[in-house]
């Protein structure tokens, strides 16, 4: 089997325009947590959320492109762009794919539209609605922006959607099925319709994302997208290319038990399933990007199955949506930045906006300022609505050969 | 007017319970009566429909007195309070 690495990465968040300045917003511990603003936004109940602010979709693309491009295909095609001018690889050909995760997809094309026909009673719709609303869309965008001829496909599991996308991406190539993959995530839910939906679940927060916090009353909505270059080794190698870290294992588990509630054991066995699928033991793990939605659903359950996985000596953990939100679909692949700012840079994030310990999430949960470390391998977590798990397992760069 | 909320509310409950509303009685907490947490939700939920009110309840805080469901009589008062207000 290949071994598989990260030669690019770029991103779009509610931290900054690309994965250096999320990083450096992780890094810095700052809130992209703002007053949310657009259509219809005074009837809701919730109206924070981590917005991507004077974005023009103008400035990066012209009109006949924005007619195909929904919010969420831009964010993708922004962030491709940047990790593939990094990473400088040939991604042209039949052995480079796309797998994105995404799980609204082009929810604002759809939601703008049913508004015409359905509250203003037009009769006639953009021609291109379905190319721009469809969930693969971006997914198609990047193959046909980069030439990729190779597998590529949309992955939507909820908030696991971007993690399951990029252990697929991780399978084919370690398999030899592709030699070279874009994959990562992107949201772009911050729209009426989105956060209406999630308003009526109950579980959202009116005032700020406070992972592991005593205080903590829900979680908050961010959008934007992270897109990585997944290589094989050997032609990372062969063509000198700087390699950011390793992707060393990944796991997916399904919790077969409740639709919205998590379940310890599926979260167990995906951390558990992911370092052995890295050949890692739990003690070589420095750092845990949690899962940390800040629901009393998902905190206490997923550092109870951090305890079982890691026993007494568990790592430090963070949850960096405190700082850019839940991206649903797109949100591993954003976090996953945070694997690697801490493999590559010694900088573990922090979850920012802790006020109250709360006994039942005791562990070091880097609280409010980012911590020098140096972890030689990290994991990402992402437990999504469906009770379906997916966690990924980093390790630092190989020493070049 | 009261006595119409409580025959309401009491519907609702029963319904999401699978249960006749001669079977709920006032005192009894939603755990006995077998509401889990989603059917909590659909509860207040059905609750705002009904009686044309915002009801603040939030899932991560099931203990907030802003809205009291320890028992069936405290959702009911809690709903004429909300009732009260919106006149």
């Amino acid at each position: 089997m290949r071994r598989v690495v990260i030669t690019g990465m770029g991103a779009l968040s509610a931290l900054g325009m690309s994965a250096r300045a999320t990083m450096d917003g992780m890094a810095a511990g700052r809130s992209g947590i703002s007053a949310l603003n657009f259509k219809d936004v005074e009837r809701l109940q919730i109206r924070i959320g981590g917005q991507i602010h004077g974005y023009d979709e103008a400035a990066h693309f012209n009109r006949q492109e924005l007619s195909f491009y929904d919010r969420f295909t831009q964010f993708a095609i922004l962030a491709a762009r940047e990790a593939v001018a990094q990473s400088g690889a040939a991604l042209a050909g039949p052995k480079t794919g796309v797998v994105l995760g995404t799980s609204g997809g082009g929810l604002q094309t759809q939601g703008e539209n049913f508004r015409k026909v359905y509250a203003e009673g037009k009769n006639r719709v953009h021609p291109f609605v379905v190319p721009r609303l469809m969930n693969n869309a971006a997914a198609s965008h990047l193959s046909m922006l980069h030439g990729a001829t190779g597998p590529s496909y949309t992955v939507s599991t909820a908030c696991a959607s971007s993690n399951h996308a990029m252990g697929q991406a991780f399978h084919m190539i370690r398999s030899g099925m592709a030699d070279a993959m874009l994959t990562g995530g992107s949201e772009a839910m911050l729209c009426f319709g989105g956060i209406k939906a999630w308003e009526g679940l109950r579980v959202m927060s009116k005032s700020g994302c406070r992972p592991f916090s005593a205080n903590r009353d829900g979680m908050v909505q961010g959008e934007g997208a992270a897109i990585f270059v997944f290589e094989a080794l050997e032609i990372a190698e062969a063509r000198g290319a700087e390699v950011l870290a390793e992707v060393a294992g990944f796991a997916m588990t399904a919790d077969a038990g409740d639709i919205v509630m998590p379940n310890q054991s599926g979260a167990e066995r995906a951390m558990q399933g992911a370092l052995e699928d890295a050949g890692l033991a739990p003690a070589d793990i420095g750092y845990i990007n949690a899962h940390g939605t800040g629901t009393a659903g998902n905190d206490t359950v997923e550092c109870a199955a951090i305890k079982a996985v890691f026993g007494a000596d568990t790592p430090p953990i963070s949850s960096t949506k405190s700082m850019h939100g839940h991206l649903i679909g797109g949100t591993g692949a954003v976090e996953l930045l945070a694997c690697i700012m801490a493999l590559r840079e010694g900088v573990l994030a922090p979850t920012i906006n802790h006020d109250q310990p709360d006994p039942t999430c005791n562990l070091d949960i880097i609280p409010n300022k980012a911590k020098k470390a140096q972890p030689s391998a990290t994991l990402s977590n992402a437990f999504a609505f469906g009770g379906l798990n997916a966690v990924i397992a980093l390790k630092g760069p190989p020493p070049r050969q | 007017m009261a006595v119409n909320v409580a025959e309401k509310v009491i519907e609702i409950i029963a319904e999401q319970a699978m249960i006749e509303p001669s079977e709920v009685a006032l005192e009894d907490t939603l755990e006995k009566l077998g509401v889990d947490s989603l059917g909590l939700v659909e509860t207040v939920f059905a609750i705002e429909e009904t009686f044309d009110v915002h009801v603040p309840f939030n899932a991560n805080e099931p203990g907030s007195k802003a809205f009291d469901i320890s028992s069936v009589a405290s959702i009911v008062q809690a709903v004429e309070a909300l009732i009260a207000e919106a006149k």
